[in-house]
């Protein structure tokens, strides 16, 4: 089953190589990784999306801790959060099918932000089912390349990772438009009491 | 005052009163040696930097204290990678530390440049780069700190030049690890469903691991065997926390274990798993490993619970307030239990009459029952013990065989030496038949299984415990390995007393080979030089022995005679370890040739 972790880490070097080192060499998949920094300096955050059985998921979380420069690791997979990707996307458009292309953009809510005589490059965020839905949409112009962050996460309601979980919101995302914050706010706090 | 880099790290060195550094020195390192040499700390310079990261290892063994080597950037740090993924595999609190090229040479490819910090990442518990003098005190505290505390285990620390030659300033080191809390106190709750199962199984089976000598909990443990009259099995790297001669004490379990360990293991209905990590040297095809037995897994690293056998019972503790916290439910409820008895009667009959009602009756009659059943539960282990074949000794044609050297050294020794074992069948071979009687008396390379550990590892274990008699086993492949250190030895006249298995094979390969691969030999034949010259070349005491008639003889002279020696001991050839359990099959499934 697919998981998406996030992973609070010490901003040390070489945190990366272990973070990536122990998925390599304890043979766990990696499906994507992003880390950047966080609201506090010195401190980063990852995103891991990997997969495996509850056993394999245990194990994962238990080696990540085991690590010396991590603070806090949450599987956001079971637990209500927002997940999105940001995806560039070239695509073959020339004078015949640009207004087709265009129309789906827009349904999509994506951007253009580059255009050639023969194709067009579309900025689109979304969460999975949306990348993949746009991805099929605009297949059968011609896709010449594909550019994918993969996914970040944030969990929904007032906890933060940086400290215990509290309750989290129940609402549901919206279907139609998953941009719009649910109700419940999206206004996590940044104190790091209690860490791990 | 301020103090270079490289004055601060020793300085450190001696607040942290680290008695003695075992390393080699190079281009990259030479203002920590200069700082050393202006201190005057005890430096013991190996043969190599292996030699050192082992020799470290082995003080760091027999001692419980962190065990410090240093070697030069480059080809010094790679010839610690291997004695640090062997310190990291046992769990072995090490520091090391490196020279590095100036900072603004790194990535160059500079001269003896190696990317320290990368290689040794994936054998270390922790590791760092040094980026700046300021960095020192912080970074050395933290490694120390990191080494020596939760599960053990070798961190190194890799200082470039400019951070040994600058200068630091503030001597303020910073313990910041907000990532690094490792659980100490078990949960209550936990501890005392622990207690309640030992208690209430009726074939339990306590099983003994590193974690419990690491822990110093040895005493603790055998105190929660015999509170409860429940058999101990240990691993190897276990041996020693209970005396061998103890009438609990199962011995070890696994592949070359001992058939009762085995079988009792097989047949358990409760393991009690206390520092151990679930080798599949020890387990043997984890289906047949305890199949019948709910599991309680105490150990420190929460990583190892669950990783290869899910525990019913799992506890994350430090074994030394784990162990007595168990053993005090355990008396309690011990000691409820009969009361209960007492008030209720013993037989099932005096039940009805009872004024406390039916539950305590019934919990009396369980209690009785489980009592009881565990006597039978020893009786029926010795019973089997009495049929084993043991001592394993199967002869291979004429001549010595190596387990008669192993029974003569027990004698010589009365079982009080501390024996530093090699890999393969001479290891084998003395963790069966030597008796270890106390923790930290059996020292040996036992995840990584490294050969040439033994003969460094003791020049470590003599200087951090020079009044015990150090005694190694290695056979003539191992002792190859690593021969050098004779030199370290004899320099340093040690009194280290090395018995050498010499069946000019590399063993254990031979013996797989024969039992696994049709008798196709391949690569195991060894030869060797004279190894009395070689022993009177590097200044030690020579002997050799071939027949078992001259045996004692030679190891009591060897024994008494002081300073170093070398006994080669010729054994058997072909001689193979019995019992076996062999590799894919169950721990109920080993084999006996000579049966």
């Amino acid at each position: 089953m697919r998981h998406t972790l996030s992973v609070l880490v010490e901003d040390k070097p070489g945190v990366l190589t272990r973070i990536a080192g122990l998925f390599g060499r304890r043979a766990f998949n990696i499906d994507s990784l992003t880390v950047a920094g966080t609201e506090r300096p010195g401190y980063s955050r990852m995103t891991i999306v990997t997969r495996g059985d509850r056993h394999v998921m245990e194990q994962i979380e238990k080696q990540l801790y085991k690590q010396i420069n991590v603070l806090k690791v949450s599987n956001l997979t079971s637990a209500p959060a927002v997940e999105r990707e940001l995806v560039l996307i070239k695509v073959q458009a020339d004078g015949q099918s640009r207004a087709a292309v265009t129309q789906i953009v827009n349904i999509f809510r994506a951007r253009i932000v580059d255009v050639a005589p023969r194709s067009l490059v579309v900025e689109v965020t979304g969460d999975r089912e949306k990348i993949e839905a746009i991805l099929s949409m605009l297949r059968p112009f011609g896709i010449k390349e594909v550019v994918r962050s993969g996914p970040v996460a944030v969990s929904r309601g007032h906890g933060s990772l940086a400290m215990p979980d509290e309750t989290p919101s129940p609402q549901a995302p919206s279907l139609d438009d998953r941009d719009v914050p649910a109700a419940g706010d999206v206004a996590a706090e940044s104190s790091f009491a209690g860490m791990k | 005052m301020t103090l270079s880099g490289a004055a601060y790290v020793v300085k450190f060195l001696r607040e942290q009163g680290v008695e003695v550094v075992f390393g080699y020195p190079g281009g990259s390192i030479l203002e920590i040696f200069d700082a050393m040499a202006a201190d005057g700390i005890r430096f013991v310079l190996t043969r190599h930097e292996q030699g050192a990261v082992f020799a470290a290892d082995g003080y760091a063994r027999a001692t419980g204290k962190v065990g410090v080597c240093m070697a030069t950037s480059g080809p010094g740090a790679t010839n610690l990678i291997t004695g640090l993924a062997c310190a990291h595999m046992d769990s072995v609190p090490i520091v090391a530390i490196t020279g590095q090229v100036y900072s603004h040479l790194l990535g160059t490819d500079a001269f003896q440049e190696a990317d320290t910090f990368g290689i040794t990442m994936p054998v270390t518990k922790h590791n760092f780069l040094v980026r700046g003098a300021g960095e020192l005190p912080s970074v050395l505290r933290q490694a120390f700190h990191i080494a020596g505390t939760g599960r053990r285990g070798p961190v190194l620390v890799d200082i470039p030049r400019d951070a040994a030659q600058g200068v630091v300033r503030s001597e303020k080191a910073d313990l910041d690890l907000p990532g690094y809390r490792p659980t100490e106190e078990g949960h209550p709750l936990q501890l005392r469903r622990a207690a309640e199962a030992l208690v209430g199984a009726h074939k339990p089976v306590i099983w003994a691991g590193g974690g419990v000598v690491a822990a110093g909990a040895a005493a603790e443990l055998r105190a929660l065997a015999e509170a409860l009259g429940a058999p101990v099995m240990t691993s190897l790297m276990g041996l020693g926390v209970m005396p061998a001669d103890h009438p609990l004490n199962l011995g070890m379990v696994g592949m070359h274990g001992t058939p009762w360990a085995n079988w009792a293991v097989h047949r358990c209905d409760l393991l009690f798993a206390a520092g151990v990590r679930f080798d599949d040297r020890a387990t043997g095809k984890l289906e047949r490993f305890a199949p019948d037995a709910q599991l309680v897994h105490i150990d420190i690293d929460p990583a190892e619970i669950g990783k290869l056998l899910k525990a019913v019972v799992p506890v994350v503790a430090d074994l030394g307030t784990a162990l007595p916290a168990v053993r005090a439910l355990v008396v309690q409820i011990l000691n409820g239990n009969q009361r209960l008895i007492g008030r209720s009667g013993t037989g099932p009959a005096a039940d009805a009459g009872t004024t406390a009602g039916a539950e305590p009756g019934a919990a009396s009659e369980a209690a009785a029952a489980a009592d009881h059943s565990r006597k039978e539960w020893l009786a029926s282990i010795a019973a089997f013990r009495a049929g084993s074949r043991w001592p394993p000794i199967t002869h291979a044609g004429p001549g010595m065989h190596p387990g008669e050297v192993m029974l003569a050294l027990a004698r010589a020794s009365e079982g009080k030496a501390t024996l530093v074992a090699d890999v393969g069948q001479n290891q084998m071979w003395a963790a069966q038949l030597y008796p270890v009687h106390a923790p930290r008396r059996f020292l040996t390379s036992g995840g990584l299984g490294t050969m040439g550990y033994a003969l460094p590892a003791a020049i470590g274990a003599q200087m951090g415990t020079p009044d015990e008699q150090i005694i190694v086993i290695a056979g003539d492949g191992g002792l190859q390995m690593t021969s050098p250190e004779l030199a370290t030895i004899a320099e340093h006249r040690l009194p280290i007393k090395i018995f050498l298995i010499n069946n000019g094979h590399l063993g254990m390969v031979r013996q797989w080979q024969e039992l696994f691969f049709k008798e196709r030999y391949m690569a195991v034949k060894i030869a060797g030089p004279d190894f009395v010259k070689l022993a009177g070349a590097y200044g030690l005491t020579g002997m050799r022995v071939d027949s078992v008639k001259d045996l004692d003889a030679t190891i009591a002279s060897a024994l008494s005679t002081p300073g170093p020696v070398l006994v080669d001991c010729v054994v058997q050839p072909t001689a193979n370890v019995f019992p076996i359990v062999p590799p894919g099959k169950g721990v109920d499934q080993m084999i006996d040739k000579a049966e």
